[in-house]
């Protein structure tokens, strides 16, 4: 995996004080799931707290897309319970809806809507669900899109942007239904390298003005600068959580050790 | 752009041989036919050309949107015909459209009778010969009580087995004044309604979009009613052993409508399957993580990139079943086909003569609809579809 | 490190919860479709099943109210065959069995080359058979008729549609403009105009055009008609396969030194094929079905021989019997052939990933 990585792409300067960690808002206690008969996640315990940002690493198919997946409502799990922000994703479908939209996806394709501009993108969302008008959520989209730096791309569609343009749009996409909890499923596993800074830089930001971030990825820089704690998990289970100083320097676990043997 | 065919590569000389050679054949051919058909006609005494369009017709024809008589020469039973077609054509392809786009959306959806009575139904249709299903529907119209004890309301329509009576709009004086007022009103009351829904969306303000609706129905009915009803509408009576007044749907045109349509219907749900299966699986999470509910994520997200895949082979299929109206004759329904092809090419005996000009009626709708195509490809290939 | 468990079951409860009542409005769709789906399906079973009458010589022999279908059995050899003289019917059996050889090398994979000439060789021997061709006691065309007669146009159409249907879909991608042009213009007109109007054609016009006193059969003629008709759709078929073979195919046999007719007939086109088989098969359901309408010209097959037996005065009334017969019989046969191609359609799919991965 190091291979990969060419020298330019470090993550930004080390961010003064972050915001302080507040109560769980994303509680996993005991989830199973099955796919067919494959038993994907094996009994997965994990609390995030408001303002954190957690890393999950582990070999493909150790179920970690999965689990992000679990707690974004996209798949369901048979067992265990998942609160996002105290309401039981299990429970009622008018609370768990309120609560799935408290959380934003960034998907690994981007999955942008071909068929609309990027402002409209941003905006389809904010008018239809939100009830904005359409004025205001125009106004809101073009915030958005500045901070990720694509302002002047607003009126383009996705097809006339590159890769990373286009995570950025999702990423900008995400942030304009104001969730509370950002999940990032490999959002740069399908770029060119010489794009994964930007949509790097761009998370970086995002962490340091006080998102709650649960990031799949490879990229290790990132991990190591951002991340509060890191997730290692392997065959459906959580195997260590450790800050990342500790989870790179001195690893528990034997899989732990194999795994950034591998990668490093 | 490399092609297959191995005629591309056979070099100057080949390939001017070989068209040379398709020329020749083609011409020899074409003179050998024409050299057979003369003596065959001449021997037979059938007469050539196209004089006979102008000659009386003589005979009846039970539907006709426009005035005709038996008196009425053969181009306007050209005319009359080509319009009944159209007739039930626009009408199948209406119908079919809502029933293919209902099914076809059914066999997606979670639920799993809907899936299966959509399945059920499109294999059916699907399986069985066109020809078979309007006789079927046709019987079925058949059942339907005779005259004296017909179903329905006086004064506003009647299920019969010799048709369907509906009111007719009769434009005359003042009447006619009432339903242009009446269309105006509902298209303003449309635009109205549109109109109050942007500002809506805008300014977040605003005048509630129904106040159009209310606008529309209010003036079509202000107007219909200024000028008196009786002077309006042709209305079915019971009148004796049958029915005065109105416009008549014969049980042939029923039939072969239901039977188009449900048969069209089958082969429209499994392009809107298709259609909605070809969307990126990764749209329809993305619709649902920005939190849009089902119907939303279909109307806005899922259904307009899945038409870009359905437009075509769906103008395909309006193509076929204008083409396989032409099974109207099996029921005597008086189609392009039945009164020119059938009753008109019995009497003059010019059958070439008819039947070229049928084909080519049916060959100018044929091309429209590729043009059409093609300005569709064209113009969506604005934007291309997601990975 | 957990070991894996086995999936806990869903109950048919839980399965009910999801897929039938989801929501309000999934419920009261639930219950209505279950309760419209299961009287229709109980009513049509007993009706046609339970209190059937199978057998009889008239409609007196139905008395129960189910389904009469004496009407079809006391008919069956007209059903089957049509007019054919009953002392000759094992021609018949030996007629399809004949056109079950054609067919062989269709359904039957990994056979030599040379075995794609069955196709037409077993067509050409039903014909013969049924018709005498010299050797046996001649039977005219217009005593053939039944479901013989469907299978025999509809296989006999098809299998000489594909070749002209290839020579069409090559001659269409041609840069020749004669050629092109040709092929474009025959594919077309054949599929912008009707069926019936061909027929018509067929059986009115194409007698004008032949030297006098050369007298073809109207069956023959018709069969002519339906296989250059069905031929336009074969090549459109074939056209889709022929563009997705991979361009580095061509480009691979010519490094390799293969002329052009051997890349064609040898890489090519077998690919091509391949691909094309659901498109082709689609194509002959719609040809099977298409058959149904030679009754408008007065040819005798299955619909029109039941369309007969309606007019007869001894079994007034059937209508219900005779056509919803005619429509199983076709239904049968048209569902099995599509079944067939979306198996066909997922094995190819199989072949292709093969193809594709590395040694």
């Amino acid at each position: 995996m190091s291979a990969k990585q060419p020298a330019a792409k470090k993550a930004p300067a080390k961010p003064q004080a972050r915001p302080e960690l507040g109560p769980p808002c994303v509680e996993i206690e005991g989830v199973h799931k099955w796919y067919g008969d494959t038993h994907i996640l094996r009994g997965v315990d994990l609390s995030v707290r408001d303002n954190e940002k957690v890393v999950i690493l582990g070999p493909s198919g150790s179920g970690k897309s999965t689990l992000v997946r679990c707690v974004n409502g996209l798949e369901p799990y048979q067992e265990g319970k998942i609160k996002v922000v105290g309401v039981d994703l299990g429970g009622g479908a008018k609370e768990s809806a309120v609560a799935k939209r408290k959380t934003g996806m960034v998907f690994q394709q981007f999955n942008l809507f071909p068929h609309l501009t990027i402002l409209e993108n941003c905006t389809l969302a904010p008018m239809w669900v939100l009830k904005t008008p359409r004025k205001q959520a125009e106004e809101e989209a073009m915030a958005l899109l500045d901070r990720v730096h694509i302002a002047e791309q607003a009126r383009k569609y996705p097809a006339q942007l590159s890769g990373g343009q286009q995570q950025r749009a999702a990423i900008a996409r995400s942030l304009a239904m104001n969730p509370e909890i950002m999940l990032f499923d490999e959002p740069t596993s399908a770029l060119d390298p010489e794009m994964v800074g930007e949509v790097l830089e761009v998370m970086t930001e995002m962490a340091n003005a006080g998102m709650t971030m649960m990031v799949i990825s490879h990229e290790m820089s990132f991990a190591r600068e951002v991340a509060d704690r890191v997730i290692f998990m392997d065959e459906g289970e959580i195997v260590e959580i450790a800050p990342p100083s500790e989870f790179f320097s001195k690893p528990k676990h034997a899989r732990s050790k194999e795994f950034l043997s591998r990668i490093l | 752009m490399a092609r297959g065919g191995f005629m591309q590569r056979m070099g100057g000389v080949r390939g001017l041989a070989a068209q040379g050679a398709l020329v020749l054949g083609l011409v020899l051919l074409a003179v050998w036919l024409n050299h057979n058909a003369g003596t065959n006609i001449a021997a037979r005494g059938i007469a050539t050309g196209y004089d006979f369009m102008g000659r009386e017709a003589g005979f009846n024809i039970d539907q006709h949107l426009v005035d005709y008589e038996p008196t009425d020469t053969y181009t306007r039973v050209f005319l009359v015909g080509a319009l009944n077609t159209i007739l039930v054509a626009v009408m199948g392809i209406v119908t079919s459209t809502i029933i293919g786009l209902t099914a076809g959306v059914m066999r997606v959806s979670k639920n799993y009778l809907g899936r299966l009575l959509a399945t059920t139904y499109v294999e059916i249709a699907r399986n069985t010969p066109l020809p078979v299903q309007i006789l079927v529907w046709y019987n079925l119209a058949l059942l339907a009580p005779p005259p004296r004890t017909a179903w329905g309301a006086d004064g506003l329509f009647f299920l019969t087995n010799r048709g369907v009576y509906l009111p007719q709009f009769n434009l005359n004086g003042l009447a006619d004044f009432a339903i242009w007022g009446g269309i105006a009103a509902i298209v303003a009351g449309l635009f109205l309604s549109s109109h109050f829904r942007k500002q809506r969306t805008e300014h977040g303000t605003g005048a509630s979009p129904n106040w159009g609706w209310a606008f529309a129905i209010g003036g079509f009915v202000l107007a219909y009613l200024l000028t008196g009803n009786p002077t309006g509408i042709d209305v079915p009576h019971k009148s004796g052993f049958g029915f005065t007044g109105g416009f008549t749907m014969s049980p042939a045109l029923m039939a072969l409508w239901a039977a188009l349509s449900f048969y069209t219907g089958s082969f429209i749900a499994e392009i809107v399957r298709g259609g909605l299966q070809a969307v990126a699986k990764g749209q329809g999470e993305a619709a649902r993580a920005v939190g849009l509910n089902d119907a939303q994520a279909l109307r806005l997200v899922i259904l307009p990139q899945a038409m870009r895949v359905i437009v075509p082979p769906l103008a395909s299929q309006y193509l076929n079943l204008t083409k396989n109206s032409s099974l109207a004759v099996i029921i005597g329904y008086p189609d392009l086909v039945a009164v020119f092809a059938g009753t008109s090419l019995n009497q003059t005996g010019q059958a070439i003569e008819t039947l070229a000009l049928v084909m080519l009626f049916y060959l100018a709708c044929s091309l429209s609809v590729s043009a059409f195509m093609n300005w569709y490809n064209a113009r969506s290939a604005v934007w291309a579809v997601s990975r | 490190m957990s070991a894996a468990r086995p999936a806990p079951t869903t109950t048919a409860w839980q399965w009910a919860r999801l897929n039938l009542f989801g929501s309000i409005a999934d419920s009261v769709l639930t219950v209505v479709a279950a309760v419209l789906f299961a009287w229709f399906v109980w009513n049509a079973f007993d009706w046609a099943i339970l209190r059937a009458d199978w057998f009889g010589e008239t409609k007196e022999a139905c008395k129960s109210g189910g389904a009469c279908w004496a009407m079809i059995t006391a008919r069956w050899q007209q059903v089957v065959a049509g007019y054919y003289p009953e002392a000759h019917l094992w021609r018949v059996a030996l007629a399809m069995v004949c056109l079950a050889i054609a067919v062989l090398p269709v359904i039957k994979r990994d056979m030599p080359a040379w075995a794609a000439l069955l196709a037409p060789a077993g067509v050409i021997a039903s014909i013969a058979v049924l018709g005498g061709a010299n050797i046996l006691p001649s039977v005219p065309t217009d005593y053939w008729g039944g479901i013989m007669l469907n299978v025999l146009v509809g296989l006999t159409g098809a299998i000489f549609a594909l070749p002209i249907g290839i020579l069409l879909a090559f001659g269409r991608r041609s840069d020749l403009p004669i050629i092109k042009g040709f092929s474009i213009g025959f594919i077309e007109i054949v599929r912008g105009v009707p069926l019936i109007t061909l027929l018509f054609m067929s059986s009115v016009v194409l007698p004008l055009f032949l030297p006098t006193g050369m007298n073809l059969d109207k069956l023959m003629r018709a069969l002519a008609v339906v296989t250059l008709f069905s031929s336009a759709y074969m090549a459109e078929a074939v056209r889709g396969g022929l563009a997705a073979v991979p361009k580095g195919q061509r480009e691979a046999s010519h490094s390799l030194g293969l002329g052009l007719l051997q890349t064609t007939g040898l890489v090519v086109l077998p690919q091509a094929i391949r691909i094309s088989i659901p498109a082709i098969v689609n194509t002959f359901i719609g040809l099977f079905k298409d058959t149904s309408l030679l009754y408008v010209i007065a040819i005798l097959e299955v619909t029109g021989v039941i369309r007969q037996a309606l007019s007869d005065f001894a079994w007034l009334g059937l209508e219900n019997e005779g056509y919803v017969f005619v429509a199983f019989v076709f239904w049968v046969a048209c569902f099995s052939m599509s079944r067939w191609s979306a198996s066909l359609e997922q094995q190819s799919g199989k072949t292709v990933k093969r193809v594709e991965e590395p040694a």
